[in-house]
């Protein structure tokens, strides 16, 4: 009988996992210092340092920077980059599609129709009320985008659960999209353009609206946003293999879905209703993760596309407010614009005839 | 005997849309299968084998009666238990890109372990196990995508057995393979069944391998029914001409073949023997000829001189005589 060659280990894989992530960590801790100290006003990281850990900056007003505006930012874009990044993983696993983000079930419209009820249709009625809602600063506004959001997940939910299939959820979560897109146009058709305005800059996205109060209702909730995909790993990794395998493997795919569906839509309502519509970020980065730690492993790539995520939107934001000019593209703007060519050049690079731009 | 690992008692399936409409596709199965058995399903296209493999494995509900994996109502277990009871290979093509092999095969522990999938070295044998049975330890760092269908098809089956299951459920595995892979799959599980006493059920259209490789077949009938019996049983029954008897086809039982049926009105004489012989017959048959070993000297006359592995044939018709050197040439001459 001939001798069977030895089945050759696995290389160590994991360790070379456990570096990459270690190296997605120090780029976040990275772009996080760079977007403190960069701005219209540049403050040496030394400095940045020393704020932070309450020492004395040399200008009074560093200070006043640094802690009330760019941590409340960059803390803003964390939560922001890993929310949409995990919440456009779990859509792109459950419907099996490499273009699935995580507004792919209409949340954004939802709650682009609740900011422009709130900003366009009310604005037109009373002024008593939008006068109200200005005072109240962008709390009114995040208020108005979650409730349009959560309505279209409540709806999502209550249909999630009678559907069979994903297909067909994803297609009624396109339609919740446009019908919502459609009142929105509508109120749009009917209202002054200085209120137009006031939506069309909500609808930019922007990470510097978020204040200090409005982060203590923000970071909780896109905590527990996360921290529902804890247990899906193991499940999520099933479920690439399609809903039957799944199924045949022991998953309650029911279960699973209320609970990726509930984890996402909290991460996308959240995000949309404090920063608006932030595009790209949700179905770039788990493409990126995927290509760059070559592993569909949900275990490895959840905590990794949040990082990368989260770093993403802060050298977006750097990007975002030019540094050194007074003036701030919208976010919206520079991760699309320097985004797509940089996941264009990571894809193509890493294809060399293969299909890896899937799920 | 053992007591059997799966088995039905007067089921019905088909498709239940709503309270009122159902869709019927057949009822009153009983069925059986032992541990260490091959069973081959076959049976015309849409007759619903798929749809009794789905039932059996719960993919889909059952209309009425009931099915039993060892003893215990399939009703009954639970979606883990019943994930560590039998495990599938579903005709749906799978879509992953980068996933390599262990990682895939590995997903078939799911059942066995915790919250987190932490592994114990108990599935790392499992694992080990599976790639070595289907013969691909040598792929399992290779990426899914990467890999020929015959591979994958292979790799698949190591995440079904790495499920460890005690009943395996296949459907089509062999439908997008080429021949030598749908004999390699087809004898693969044969031996899964044999060597490892594992329970292998599958569907399938290759009738001429599942005959060669099965211990049992069900043959599923256009009205529903199944037959069940050694491959060879069901032939000298005559079921394979009932199950597949379509105009112009029939069931050669003493060829184990199907054949066209067709009037033979053109007649030829052949002597020959051995190889040479047993493949000239064919081909006149395939040609339309009735070939017949002694005839009236006015009709075609074929000899076969063979001279080690190069053979001649000479035919004789209307007084001519002619050499010819292949079986290709013998047929043209006769059907000028």
């Amino acid at each position: 009988m001939l001798a069977r060659p030895e089945p050759k280990r696995t290389p160590s894989k994991p360790t070379t996992n456990g570096w990459l992530i270690a190296l997605f960590v120090l780029i976040l801790a990275a772009a996080l210092v760079l977007s403190l100290s960069l701005g219209s006003v540049s403050i040496p990281i030394k400095q940045v340092f020393g704020i932070l850990f309450g020492k004395p900056a040399l200008k009074e007003s560093w200070t006043t920077i640094v802690l009330n505006f760019r941590l409340t930012k960059a803390l803003t874009a964390v939560l922001t980059g890993a929310a949409l990044s995990v919440a456009g993983l779990q859509m792109q696993t459950m419907f099996r599609n490499p273009l699935a983000d995580p507004f792919i079930l209409g949340i954004n419209s939802g709650a682009s129709l609740g900011v422009a009820l709130a900003v366009l249709a009310i604005g037109t009625t009373g002024s008593i009320l939008l006068a109200g809602i200005s005072t109240a600063g962008d709390l009114g506004l995040a208020l108005a985008a979650s409730i349009g959001a959560g309505l279209v997940l409540g709806l999502i939910l209550l249909v999630g659960r009678r559907v069979k299939n994903p297909t067909t959820l994803l297609i009624l979560g396109l339609m919740f999209g446009y019908a919502a897109s459609a009142v929105t146009s509508l109120l749009i058709y009917f209202s002054l353009p200085e209120r137009i305005q006031a939506y069309t800059v909500w609808s930019y996205g922007s990470f510097s609206g978020v204040t200090w109060s409005q982060l203590r209702v923000m970071a909780p909730v896109i905590l527990v946003g996360l921290a529902l995909t804890v247990f899906l790993p193991k499940p999520l990794n099933a479920l690439l293999l399609g809903e039957e395998y799944a199924r045949s493997m022991g998953v309650n795919v029911r279960l699973t879905r209320f609970f990726i569906l509930l984890s996402a839509s909290i991460l996308a309502g959240t995000v949309t209703a404090f920063c608006g519509p932030i595009g790209f970020i949700g179905v770039a980065v788990p493409h990126l993760c995927r290509n760059m730690l070559r592993s569909a492993d949900h275990k490895l790539l959840l905590p990794a596309v949040a990082i990368i995520g989260a770093a993403l939107a802060l050298i977006a934001d750097a990007i975002a407010q030019l540094p050194g000019s007074q003036y701030v593209l919208p976010i919206n703007v520079v991760t699309s614009l320097f985004g797509a060519p940089f996941v264009v050049w990571v894809i193509i690079r890493q294809r060399k005839g293969r299909t890896s731009f899937s799920v | 005997m053992s007591s059997p690992v799966l088995s039905a008692h007067d089921l019905q399936i088909g498709f239940q849309s709503s309270r009122a409409s159902r869709k019927v596709v057949a009822s009153g199965l009983n069925l059986e299968l032992r541990a260490s058995e091959f069973v081959c399903l076959a049976g015309p296209n849409g007759v619903g084998k798929s749809t009794l493999l789905r039932t059996l494995t719960r993919l889909q509900p059952a209309l009425g009666g009931e099915v039993r994996f060892s003893g215990k109502p399939l009703r009954d277990l639970s979606n883990k238990d019943l994930a560590s009871m039998v495990s599938v290979v579903l005709t749906e093509h799978v879509q992953v890109t980068v996933m390599r092999v262990r990682e895939l095969v590995g997903l078939g522990r799911f059942p066995h372990t915790g919250m987190f999938d932490s592994r114990s070295r108990q599935d790392e044998k499992a694992i080990e196990n599976a790639l070595e049975l289907t013969d691909v330890s040598h792929l399992s760092d290779r990426f899914v995508q990467e890999l020929s269908d015959g591979e994958r098809q292979r790799v698949m089956i190591a995440r079904a057995l790495a499920q460890e299951p005690l009943l395996l459920v296949l459907d089509e595995p062999t439908a997008f393979l080429d021949l030598p892979g749908r004999i390699s799959i087809m004898h693969l599980l044969r031996d899964l069944a044999r060597t490892h006493r594992q329970a292998v059920l599958t569907s399938t259209h290759d009738l001429d391998l599942a005959m060669r490789s099965a211990d049992r077949i069900w043959l599923m009938n256009r009205d529903g029914s199944i037959a069940q019996g050694s491959p060879e049983d069901l032939v000298l029954i005559g079921q394979f001409g009932h199950t597949f008897s379509q105009a112009n086809l029939q069931y050669n039982a003493l060829t184990g073949q199907f054949e066209e049926e067709r009037d033979r009105t053109k007649l030829v004489v052949l002597r020959a023997e051995g190889l040479a012989g047993t493949w000239t017959e064919r081909a006149l048959r395939r040609a339309g000829f009735e070939v017949l070993v002694e005839g009236a000297p006015d009709l075609p006359l074929v000899e076969v001189e063979a001279q080690g592995i190069t053979n001649s044939w000479r035919l004789t018709w209307q007084g001519v005589s002619r050499e010819l050197s292949s079986i290709y040439a013998l047929l043209n001459a006769l059907l000028e």
